[in-house]
């Protein structure tokens, strides 16, 4: 792989960026893989990444039916934190923090991580009490989460209403300092180029179509828009159309998959520091290095495989954010989107074996999938090359929902009384 | 600049301005004068500026391009020092009305547009190329924290955010029609003529505040009238038809599914500075369900891509035909068009015409069409076929025109053949049609060689396509097909349209075919030899960041777009984008079509946030619900607690009290007198029919067959997790008629889940269901004195505990009024829940508060309830619980039936996990410091674990803590792995400031013989 | 938005409606025989057809009723209506 630095952008200047080298190479597409990962999106090709870095597991193709990183991977909101509630949650996302903070360098590709922070915004007793008790558990978990009152809240993001007159008052916030943001396109980009640097095939516009079984019931190969491919192990990373997939080995899942939808402002001069999330009123919003606001709300309450949604939730999400910053009523939609997002019922992804030997699943990331990439793809990949779970990801197998053990991050319900 | 701008470039006569009226406006500082009828745009141009921003990257001077939605040059920021609350930014001068007053700034350039310190990067763009921050600033977290990405951040964007609140309204309206026409110009007037008269409810929405789009813009006669006559005559037609509803100022701007459009219409901001007119909003968000919907959207001209192609002075050739027209502005006195078809000449013809001088035509086919050229040559234009224009110079304006020979390679030739002098390089790509709400709708398109567009191909909507968007570029063409379009969609949605006229006579020239020319290749020389050949005006994408990504691997067009942030700027690539497709399939050698065109998003222009929210701002933004007794409350003073959409009293402070000492006061009244709670906020639900209680036994987890008539029972229900989802208690009203009530919060969620299992599981039990919550006022007394209090409001009746047993109810009269009084205790003490009629409920409280005078009768609110609760180990859902705790987590073992075979979560309860014995139990908690009230939600950790490593293992944490009058203690309840089997522990609980101890106890503290709930006092 | 037929009100807007998920999955008659696996195909295992889908939907500030769609979860067009207890028109499930 030839780095990228100054004097290699230098060099190239000279020469009108003629020779750069292609990113990743378009190679043939092989009869035959050790690892077969359909999805190339953010998380497969992480965990081609480090299957071939961690566990030196080459022979991989990483098989995508339209372009790399166009799912979910370009279609997020870019945010990256860890403060969940679980134990289990916040190791698997605080493991993806801590490398995302040396992705950049290790990829050599620069993913833009902006640790600008992030508030979670606080609305009644109910969300203090959430909030303070996920800060709290943050801090034992080794999480850095604090709890700010509202006046804090207001030093951190002085542009926020945090004046008691609005509708559901700010009264608190978590607070994150190394949450923040990273460019989506160039996560996929980056672990694309250093996987085929390490000889993974990256095959796009192949689209699986169905998965071959040998007698005793595992894994013999993928059938593919592109022909027929031998493999004993193929690893499931394709948000959106996981169950889809699954369905192709008879394996039942329990997701459900929604639109989501996000939109992005005009580009304006920086007036947003942080990345501010408000679960109770339903949106989130950030400024990208370019300028624009990114903002996202809620899921669309339908099953749907169209990345499109319902326009009275985009009006919905746009209420709040102008509640929430009286100052951007002027500002303008430029551009809006979907994706669709695969939910599990304790709103947990499932990164696991399943009861198909050979076939790995890694889905079910419902809002969390781009923050995870990193650690996902290093779990998953560790469960591939071992045919068991790595300790992270332990918790986050198929089986919970038959024991019982789910991982419920749907967040302390609106209290009752 | 100087102050007296006069309008040079103005004619003196012609254009649809008043120019009886005079408009002051200001652009960077600078007075200049326009005419109402004028945009920024057109003024700006009329008095000669054509230099209007920078662009995003390098920091080049651009200037107007176009003359609608698709320019992409000429934002400005509008009312930044005049009106900074209503100030908007990336503001487009070509949609911007001129109103008197109007204050102009162009955004990012320092110290002076003129003079713009950024330019310094143009030396720069060498470096600069395609994705070139993804492969540097990647070392160093720091040097990318701290310099790299604040310098990258302080370079976006063109305006700025208004620094307070919007002091405008926004609305929303909602429309059915028969037929939805998407276009004011030649194809839309015919189709919604068409449609007119028949019947049918007809809407016509255009962008434009004038109807006639492109009449307006060229000299054409329709059946000898004038174009714009013509418009004007059908205008006043449509208005006089039943029916029909005109929208100029509006463009839809988002098609989705079911026929369901979205449009936006400017409402008052061409009327003027300052405030909206009375009664009317700036803006109005419409809704539109049409059965059939017209798209006549038009078609872009398309910019040409070659060697310094953004300077300003360069100009779309229909652009400058419709400064000429519809403004009489002369854009530039010495005039070179760059063109590759026939339609362009027409624009040359009309600035000859108006007395520019035309230095040439530069055509890069060599053989363009007969009637244009024709025409041109005896107008005295020099025609130059197979030449085009390879470079420009000029620096803040364009002043020449580099013009090379076309080789039979498709390369131009090195050298400049001549060096063309202007002030106005007019350029034409050719047209593109606007297929974005089509698309937008699931339409797929297909790429036309002949025209070099794409054009719609397959719809999934109930929709036509009619005149430029179609890819008919004639406008006999345009007339006939919008006619037919309207007069279709008309019958199709059920209404007569008799038989369209579909023949215009129409003066148009012939025109010949297009040929395309992505980008201008020189030859031999490298490309760069001629200057930047810019696609995107906006991103300062050039051809060559195109081809670098593709020799990248870049192979989707969707990848191009996104490593090159072509298409991404505020016009969304309206002109670049088709470019830029072209340059990719020539860099990758495959054909347009297996290329194809990115997503076309909405919205097809920005929509202001505001807009989109609406009315439903402040208090609409979730409507508060107020019980009947609010205004008592008020008047007490009362904290609000929102809970769900209600308001209820969180507290009611006396005059000096601090929340703390307000709640000790109440605690301690309805522990020693009596207090009242509105209550009147709990979800009740009516349940009704012979199978109501065999209903109860599935919902519950206990049993309610043998409850008698007069009985209330408590019971908890589980969703088929077997985690708690709501409690409360029921009533046995009579045989077949039960009154549940449910928490505060979850009442619609409760009533949606009994109707689910109702209607989709158990269809065959008879049982109906209403919610009455709002039907019934209830207000609480509670305390030792609440018998007493009982017996003033209910003389004559015997209410007193001996009486009436606990947990039952009967009709009573309380006060005068009619009530249910049911004797439940949520509080520990003796306590009535007195149910009224809703409108009532003011008038109990009042008698209440009478009667309860010298009985020390105290109002208290949530927070107080919470506490009282809390004494007694009573949870609340959402607070105890979280959706991961079963009855049995929460010691409620005694109201899980063993005798019932199902009910709803029952089969749950027996799974590994959930049978676990070490799961989080519900306990109490004291502090060892009596003092010490925990904040809710710490962790609970063993003694000493925090001087751990992390993480550090939680056993569980803090649901509710209070200071408890009672007590004389602070206390908590928590949730603890296996805490029913360490009563009597130590334990840690992990605040920031270190750990504090405290002792896991029985939730229940205060009077577990349960003596108070009689009125007996300890 | 979606445009929703209510079989007892009519075509109505999205917004007035709750989502129900997947048609057709009854509960079993006697949970207690089930093992858990089995428990949990019916509390948490469900289809998720990319194409036509039955599901469920409650006209809940209409009418409250639940009813059944037939649904191309690709188009978003609604392909059939029917009431509680019916069966779908035919096809899929």
């Amino acid at each position: 792989m030839a780095r990228y630095s100054v004097w290699s952008l230098a060099r190239n200047a000279l020469s009108y960026h003629r020779d750069w080298p292609r990113q990743w190479r378009s190679p043939e597409l092989g009869s035959a893989y050790d690892v077969v990962i359909v999805g190339g999106g953010g998380h497969g090709l992480a965990t081609a990444y480090y299957l071939a870095k961690e566990h030196g597991v080459t022979n991989v193709a990483v098989l995508e039916k339209g372009w790399l990183g166009g799912g979910n991977t370009g279609r997020n909101t870019t945010i990256v934190r860890s403060n969940y509630l679980w134990d289990e949650s916040a190791a698997i996302y605080e493991l993806a923090l801590k490398l995302w903070e040396g992705l950049s360098r290790d990829l050599n590709y620069n993913v833009m991580l902006s640790q600008r922070g992030v508030l979670n915004l606080a609305h009644s007793l109910g969300d203090v009490r959430a909030g303070r008790r996920r800060a709290e558990a943050n801090r034992l978990n080794g999480v850095d989460s604090e709890w700010l009152d509202t006046a804090g809240v207001a030093r951190v993001c002085p542009i926020l209403n945090t004046s008691t007159s609005l509708r559901y008052p700010v009264m608190g916030s978590t607070w994150q300092p190394r949450g923040g943001t990273a460019r989506h396109d160039a996560v996929a980009w980056g672990y694309a180029r250093a996987a085929d640097a390490r000889g993974v095939d990256i095959i796009q516009n192949c689209e699986v179509t169905g998965i071959r079984r040998d007698s005793g019931g595992a894994v013999a190969g993928v059938e593919t828009t592109r022909g027929l491919i031998g493999t004993k192990k193929v690893a499931l990373a394709a948000a959106g159309h996981t169950s889809v997939l699954a369905a192709m080995a008879d394996v039942r899942l329990p997701i459900q998959s929604h639109p989501l939808q996000a939109l992005v402002s005009e580009p304006i001069k920086p007036v947003l520091d942080q990345v501010v999330m408000s679960g109770a009123i339903h949106v989130y919003v950030s400024q990208s290095d370019k300028g624009e606001l990114v903002i996202g709300a809620g899921i669309d309450s339908y099953n749907s495989y169209a990345q499109r949604g319902s326009f009275h939730v985009l009006e919905h999400q746009m209420a709040s954010i102008v509640e929430l910053f009286p100052i951007f009523a002027r500002l303008r939609m430029m551009r809006t989107w979907a994706g669709i997002v695969d939910t599990c019922p304790d709103a947990s992804p499932i990164v696991s074996k399943t009861p198909v030997p050979g076939l790995y699943i890694n889905g079910g990331w419902g809002t969390g999938g781009f923050k995870s990439t990193p650690g996902s793809g290093v779990v998953f990949a560790h469960t591939i090359a071992k045919d068991a779970p790595h300790p992270i990801n332990a918790p986050f197998s198929l089986d919970r929902f038959t024991t019982g053990a789910l991982i419920d991050e749907h967040g302390a319900a609106a209290v009752a009384h | 600049m100087s102050d007296d701008r006069t309008q040079d470039c103005r004619l003196p006569e012609g254009g649809l301005i008043d120019r009886s009226r005079r408009i002051r406006f200001r652009f960077n500082g600078a007075w200049m004068d326009g005419h109402p009828g004028d945009t920024l745009a057109s003024a700006l141009l009329a008095n000669g500026v054509h230099l209007v921003g920078r662009s995003m990257k390098y920091h080049r001077p651009r200037g107007i391009m176009a003359a609608g939605a698709e320019d992409p040059g000429g934002l400005v920021q509008r009312g930044l020092h005049d009106e900074p609350a209503r100030t908007d930014p990336d503001w487009r001068a070509t949609q911007t009305a001129l109103v008197d007053g109007l204050e102009a700034y162009t955004v990012g350039a320092w110290p002076s547009l003129d003079r713009d310190a950024g330019a310094v990067l143009g030396l720069a763009s060498r470096v600069m190329g395609a994705g070139f921050y993804y492969k540097i600033m990647h070392g160093s977290r720091w040097m990318w924290e701290h310099v790299h990405e604040p310098l990258i951040r302080k370079a976006a964007g063109f305006g700025v955010c208004p620094d307070q609140p919007d002091p405008d309204v926004y609305d929303h309206r909602h429309v059915h029609c028969e037929v939805l026409v998407v276009g004011g110009g030649p194809a839309g007037l015919a189709a919604a003529g068409a449609a007119a008269r028949s019947g049918a409810r007809v809407i016509l929405a255009e962008q434009d505040e004038r109807l006639g789009g492109s009449l307006l813009g060229r000299r054409r006669a329709i059946d000898g009238q004038g174009g714009v006559d013509w418009a004007a005559a059908m205008e006043a037609r449509l208005r006089a038809s039943p029916d029909v509803r005109l929208l100029p100022r509006t463009t839809v701007f988002g098609y989705h599914d079911n026929n369901y459009l979205v449009a936006l219409e400017r409402v008052t901001d061409h009327l003027g500075l300052g405030p909206a007119p009375p009664g009317r909003p700036r803006q109005r968000l419409w809704h539109i369900r049409a059965k059939r919907v017209v798209l006549a959207t038009g078609a872009h001209e398309r910019p040409l891509v070659f060697g310094d192609n953004d300077r300003p002075g360069i100009m779309l050739a229909g652009a400058a035909q419709t400064y000429l027209h519809r403004w009489a502005v002369l854009p530039g006195r010495d005039v070179v068009l760059f063109t590759t078809n026939d339609r362009a000449y027409e624009a040359a013809l009309d600035l000859h015409a108006a007395g520019a001088r035309i230095h040439a035509i530069v055509d890069s086919r060599e053989a363009p069409g007969a009637a244009l050229p024709a025409a041109a040559r005896a107008a005295g234009i020099r025609v130059m076929t197979g030449y085009v224009v390879g470079g420009t110079s000029g620096v803040r304006h364009v002043t020449g025109a580099s013009v090379m020979k076309l080789g039979a390679d498709g390369r131009a030739s090195p050298h400049a053949l001549d060096t063309l002098p202007c002030d106005l390089l007019l350029v034409s790509g050719g047209l593109s049609p606007v297929v974005h709400l089509f698309s937008q709708s699931g339409g797929k398109l297909r790429y036309d060689d002949g025209r070099a567009a794409f054009v719609p191909d397959r719809s999934v909507q109930a929709l036509a396509n009619a005149g430029a968007c179609n890819g008919t570029f004639d406008l006999a063409g345009c007339l006939a097909e919008g006619a037919a379009a309207g007069a279709e969609a008309t019958r199709l949605a059920g209404s007569d349209p008799g038989a369209p006229r579909t023949a215009f006579s129409v003066d148009e020239p012939a025109a010949a075919a297009i040929k395309p020319l992505w980008r201008v290749r020189p030859a031999l020389v490298q490309d760069h030899a001629w200057g930047q050949p810019f696609v995107d005006f906006q991103n300062d994408t050039t051809a060559h960041d195109i081809r670098q990504a593709v020799r990248e691997g870049f192979e989707s067009v969707e990848h191009v777009k996104r490593y090159t942030l072509t298409g991404f700027g505020t016009d969304q690539g309206k002109t670049a984008n088709i470019n830029a497709i072209g340059i990719q399939a020539e860099a990758l050698g495959r054909p347009i079509p297996e290329v194809g065109t990115t997503t076309f998003r909405p919205p097809y222009t920005p929509v202001t946030f505001a807009a989109m929210a609406g009315r439903d701002r402040g208090e609409r933004l979730d409507p508060a619900r107020l019980t009947a007794i609010h205004d008592r409350h008020v008047a007490l003073g009362a904290a609000f607690e929102d809970v769900g959409q209600w308001k209820r009293p969180w507290y009611y402070p006396r005059p000096g009290e601090t929340m703390h000492q307000a709640v000790a006061r109440e605690c301690r009244a309805a522990r020693e007198a009596v207090g009242v709670l509105d209550a009147s906020t709990l979800g009740k639900i009516d349940i009704q029919g012979p199978d109501a209680a065999e209903f109860l036994n599935r919902v519950y987890t206990n049993a309610w067959s043998k409850l008698e008539v007069g009985r209330v029972r408590y019971g908890v229900m589980c969703r088929e997790d077997g985690m708690v989802f709501d409690d409360g208690t029921t009533a046995r009203i009579d045989d077949t008629r039960y009154l549940m009530t449910t928490t505060t919060g979850n009442a619609a969620a409760v009533l949606d889940h009994l109707e689910e299992y109702l209607q989709t599981e158990w269809p065959d039990l008879r049982v109906r269901l209403t919610s009455v919550t709002e039907q019934w006022a209830t207000v609480s007394i509670a305390g030792p004195k609440a018998g007493s209090l009982m017996a003033r409001l209910a003389s004559g009746q015997d209410l007193s505990p001996a009486a009436f047993a606990f947990m039952s109810w009967r009709p009573a009269t309380v006060a005068g009024l009619n009530a249910r009084v049911f004797r439940i205790s949520f509080t520990g003490e003796l306590q009535y829940e007195i149910n009224v009629p809703w409108h009532q409920g003011g008038a109990l409280w009042d008698a209440v508060m009478r009667a309860g005078t010298g009985l020390g009768v105290t109002p208290y609110g949530t927070e107080t309830m919470h506490v009282l609760r809390a004494e007694k180990g009573f949870i609340i859902v959402g607070q105890e619980t979280d959706g991961t705790q079963t009855p049995i987590d929460l010691g409620m073992d005694w109201i899980v039936s063993k005798k019932k075979p199902d009910f709803i979560g029952k089969r749950s309860f027996t799974r590994s996990d959930t049978a676990r014995a070490d799961r989080r139990h519900l306990v109490g908690l004291l502090p060892k410091d009596k003092r010490q009230v925990f904040p809710e939600g710490s962790q609970i950790v063993e003694t000493g674990a925090t001087r751990g490593t992390k993480p550090v293992p939680m056993l569980g944490y803090v649901s509710s803590a209070y200071w408890s009058p009672a007590l004389d203690s602070g206390f908590a309840l928590a949730l603890v792995a296996g805490g029913r089997g360490r009563f009597g522990d130590t334990v840690a609980v992990a605040l920031p400031s270190g750990e504090q101890p405290a002792v896991i106890c029985d939730p229940v503290m205060l009077d577990k013989e349960g003596a108070r709930r009689d009125g007996h006092a300890a | 938005m979606l445009l929703i037929e209510c079989p007892w009100c009519g075509p109505r807007e999205e917004p007035e409606f709750h989502y129900g998920g997947q048609a057709h999955v009854a509960r079993p008659a006697d949970p207690a025989a089930l093992s858990d696996a089995e428990w949990a195909e019916y509390v948490f295992m469900r289809d998720n057809t990319k194409g036509p889908f039955a599901e469920r939907w409650c006209h809940s500030a209409g009418c409250r009723r639940w009813f059944n769609v037939l649904r191309d979860t690709v188009s978003h067009r609604v392909l059939a209506v029917y009431r509680m207890g019916e069966a779908p028109p035919e096809g899929p499930r």
